[in-house]
């Protein structure tokens, strides 16, 4: 037992050591295709002349983005948009996602291949058994100019389905919660619930969705109100993300109205991209914690107060993201959330995070949890 | 240290996240409490109407005795709380520890309840006018002049989401039990301890667990609560008052502005009167909605503030466990700090002075809590925002106002006791809509009379009175 116990350590640590120099080496890559003149995009070539160092040179492993000043949101709000699409994809279709913009001007990223290789990898984690291929889906989630509508729609296409959408615009729901409008955010619930339940009993022969947490609770809920539940209506397996996926709430729908459905959490966004989760087990509490689809993105925790120090594991700290794609490059952006440092185990042999929860500090004024 | 569960219609459930409630002066843990999400309520609200059912099998009146045994259980008992057991000296500690209130006034609200449930049929019968109590159970019925009455439950279940700051209010929701409806209670976070307490209480005199649910938890929770109990009532500030405004499935209990009025006729002698103001201000450590934060007359103001101000200016900070203690302690991290600076901004405003500054310090900051000592400001007219606010601690504010100008300028007033003999002025207190309760007489805001309705007929709100039509022979039958 101890020397399988030693010899699955050991495993880890090899893998742990091979991640980390793929790490570098990708960061390495990533930085010269950012930074080069002949395929650079033009903010990062345009940022490159006012540093005081030249990060062709300067950045070739992982730990050397820490030259960069951190990531300012800021540099995401208003255009040109062009300025981000790397001279190497000039020819490309390009698309523009975007990111909250209840008030002001929206941050925006753009994107040619990103979403489709981001959930095709994403696709490798789900279990057949419940997520069958050639089974048709259904997105019951944020539309309009976010990445996760057309996101999901290719994830079921490359799994062979087709994929229905409901329409949801989580901009009027924020501001209905704003308002007071409360009966107003309960009929707009209410109206993209009525719609899912029409597609899924239209025979469409749907077995997977996307939803988060409060529509698939409200789904459930309603099902029942009709005398059916999820299952019934044929869905084996869900995917769904939020800050609100908390172990209690997952405990809860798992033993409440999922009746053995499959439901895996995600933690992402439009910047990152999409970060599994280990599997939720009752014994370990339907605790969640998170792994980011590294070399392309990484997901750290870092001290409240010096952005460039992990915490310990255990430990709760800032969730800092740094994505590393030929289409995008975001050094150390500071997210909104903060959780627990998690250790790296052997399928996601990098770290972790558990526990995401909005920033303490900004948590008065975020709205969390509302569609 | 406690573990308190989450009560689903009686049956306890651990939730995966908890709230850790500490004491207040020395952080001490003393429980951990099981956090509900909304989604589990909003489901188990499906089976509400079986809470209903289950009091409907025991008739009125034998649940007015279970509940006046309860009663007794519950001022003297050790009781079942969580995983642990909690005798009436453990459960004012714990009171107080979390919500900042003496622990002597914690007794004192454990003798309003008792008070309350011991007297439940009297009470009954007051706001009922004297109904048959079977007339609820059945929906219909014969009174003794032969009239069909029909009251028809509004609700199998009434929600609360209930504060943690004022453990009196928990009076409001102890007559529902006995009129055959669920209880769906979501406390303060700081103030768990009453609604698990009664429930044990009640539960083990006889009354149904399934017919009681508890869900601590954060906003979520009491958002569920109101969309899915067809009768509730939330405890809150004036911004939850003015949303629910004109809501008939919601009854808003916000801030009181109880105030205390002295006529033309009697200003003069208001020295006889100053006992009276101080009680109304500073007992409960002024934090119930009855408890007066204004004063009211047309002269002498300037000489009531500084009696008034020279009986509270000087109360002192004393520990939690101490009998003379009179302050309660603000729990909240910022919350005393920032009534402060809202009050010393007040200040500055022209014609009002400051009439307690004289007696020390107001803001004591200590390590994890901080205390706001009386204040007592003099305004000379009620334009001064200070004229009209209303703190979590004792704070009066002495208002000059011409009488016939009074009615037109109090605003809003839970509480109203009138000092005067002036039978116009009388009639003109009588007819005000915007006054609540109406004390005629030198009576302190804060004694009230448990046989008279507060902020709206509980019955009134719970039961809707309707036609209801039989044909003679059936009739017969009904009476």
């Amino acid at each position: 037992m101890s020397t399988l116990k030693q010899a699955s350590a050991s495993d880890l640590e090899a893998a742990v050591k091979r991640a980390r120099e793929a790490l570098d080496a990708h960061t390495y890559e990533t930085v010269q295709w950012h930074f080069h003149a002949s395929t650079g995009c033009p903010f990062w070539l345009e940022y490159a002349s006012s540093l005081k160092f030249d990060p062709l040179k300067e950045i070739r492993t992982y730990d050397d983005l820490k030259k960069f000043e951190p990531f300012k949101d800021e540099w995401l709000r208003g255009g040109p948009v062009r300025r981000w699409v790397p001279k190497a994809f000039a020819d490309k279709p390009v698309y523009v996602f975007e990111t909250g913009g209840t008030t002001g001007i929206p941050k925006s990223r753009i994107a040619i291949d990103d979403f489709r290789t981001d959930y095709s990898l994403f696709s490798e984690t789900l279990p057949d058994e419940y997520f069958p291929k050639g089974a048709n889906w259904l997105m019951l989630g944020p539309s309009g100019p976010r990445r996760l509508r057309l996101a999901v729609e290719h994830l079921a296409q490359h799994r062979g389905g087709i994929c229905f959408c409901i329409d949801l615009d989580p901009r009027w729901v924020i501001k209905l919660i704003k308002k007071g409008w409360m009966e107003h955010l309960e009929a707009y619930k209410q109206h993209c619930i009525d719609q899912a339940i029409t597609i899924l009993g239209a025979g469409h022969e749907i077995r997977c969705m996307f939803t988060t947490p409060k529509l698939l609770e409200s789904l459930a809920l309603e099902l029942e109100k009709r005398g059916t539940t999820i299952r019934e209506q044929g869905i084996t397996g869900i995917f769904s993300g939020g800050t609100e996926f908390t172990p209690q709430w997952t405990r809860f729908a798992t033993e409440e109205f999922l009746e053995g459905v499959y439901m895996t959490p995600t933690y992402g966004n439009t910047l990152m991209g999409l970060a599994c989760s280990k599997p939720v087990t009752a014994e370990e509490n339907y605790k969640i914690s998170y792994y980011a689809p590294q070399p392309r993105a990484v997901a750290e925790v870092v001290e409240f107060d010096d952005y460039d120090t992990v915490v310990d594991y255990g430990s709760t700290g800032r969730v800092k993201l740094t994505t590393l794609t030929k289409e995008f490059f975001v050094p150390g952006f500071l997210e909104r959330d903060e959780g627990e440092r998690e250790k790296p185990y052997i399928k996601y042999p990098w770290d972790g995070v558990s526990g995401v929860r909005p920033f303490h500090e900004l948590a008065e004024a975020t709205t969390v949890g509302v569609y | 240290m406690l573990n308190i569960p989450v009560l689903r219609w009686g049956k306890p459930y651990d939730s995966l996240e908890v709230d850790h409630v500490t004491h207040f002066m020395t952080g001490e843990p003393i429980a951990k409490v099981s956090q509900a999400n909304g989604g589990l309520l909003q489901r188990d609200m499906r089976k509400a109407s079986r809470a209903r059912e289950a009091l409907r099998d025991i008739p009125c009146d034998e649940l007015i005795e279970r509940v006046k045994k309860a009663g007794e259980l519950y001022l003297n008992a050790t009781l079942p709380i969580g995983d642990g057991m909690q005798t009436p000296d453990d459960f004012a500690h714990m009171q107080s520890a979390s919500t900042g209130l003496p622990e002597h006034m914690c007794k004192g609200n454990m003798q309003k309840n008792f008070f309350v449930l011991s007297h439940m049929d009297e009470m009954l019968d007051a706001l009922t006018r004297g109904l048959d109590l079977n007339i609820l159970s059945n929906g219909y019925g014969v009174e003794s002049r032969g009239v069909v009455v029909s009251y028809q439950a509004q609700a199998p279940a009434v929600g609360l989401v209930l504060p943690s700051n004022s453990p009196g209010v928990h009076t409001l929701w102890l007559p529902v039990i006995p009129m055959q409806i669920g209880l769906v209670l979501k406390p303060g976070p700081q103030e768990p301890w009453t609604p698990y307490r009664m429930t044990a209480a009640f539960t083990q005199a006889g009354i149904p667990a399934e017919a009681i649910s508890i869900y601590p938890g954060g906003a979520d929770v009491g958002a569920a609560v109101l969309a899915n109990c067809d009768r509730a009532m939330i405890f809150g500030g004036t911004a939850t008052v003015e949303r629910y405004k004109g809501n008939p499935k919601v009854q808003a209990h916000g801030p009181g502005f109880s105030k205390i009025l002295l006529g033309d006729d009697v200003v003069d002698d208001w020295e006889k009167y100053i006992d009276l103001m101080a009680d109304s201000v500073y007992l409960n450590s002024g934090r119930g909605c009855i408890n007066c934060s204004g004063i009211w007359a047309s002269r002498h103001t300037k000489e009531i503030a500084a009696a008034l101000a020279k009986r509270l200016g000087p109360v002192p900070v004393l520990p939690p466990e101490d009998p003379k203690s009179g302050l309660a302690a603000f729990t909240i991290a910022g919350a005393a700090p920032a009534i402060w600076k809202s009050i010393e901004a007040g200040l500055k405003e022209e014609g009002v002075t400051d009439m307690t500054s004289q007696y020390g310090e107001r803001l004591i900051e200590l390590e994890r809590c901080a205390y706001l000592r009386p204040v007592v400001v003099h305004c000379k007219s009620p334009a001064p925002a200070l004229a009209k606010a209303e703190y979590m601690f004792p704070y009066a504010s002495v208002v000059e106002c011409p009488q016939d100008k009074m009615l037109e300028q109090i605003g809003p007033t839970l509480v109203c006791t009138a000092i005067t003999e002036n039978p116009a002025f009388q009639r003109q207190l009588t007819d005000a809509t915007h006054i609540d309760r109406l004390n005629i007489g030198p009576i302190p805001t804060i004694k009230l009379d448990w046989l008279q309705p507060h902020e709206g007929n509980i019955v009134e709100f719970l039961f809707r009175a309707r036609a209801y039509q039989l044909p003679k022979e059936r009739l017969a039958l009904a009476r």
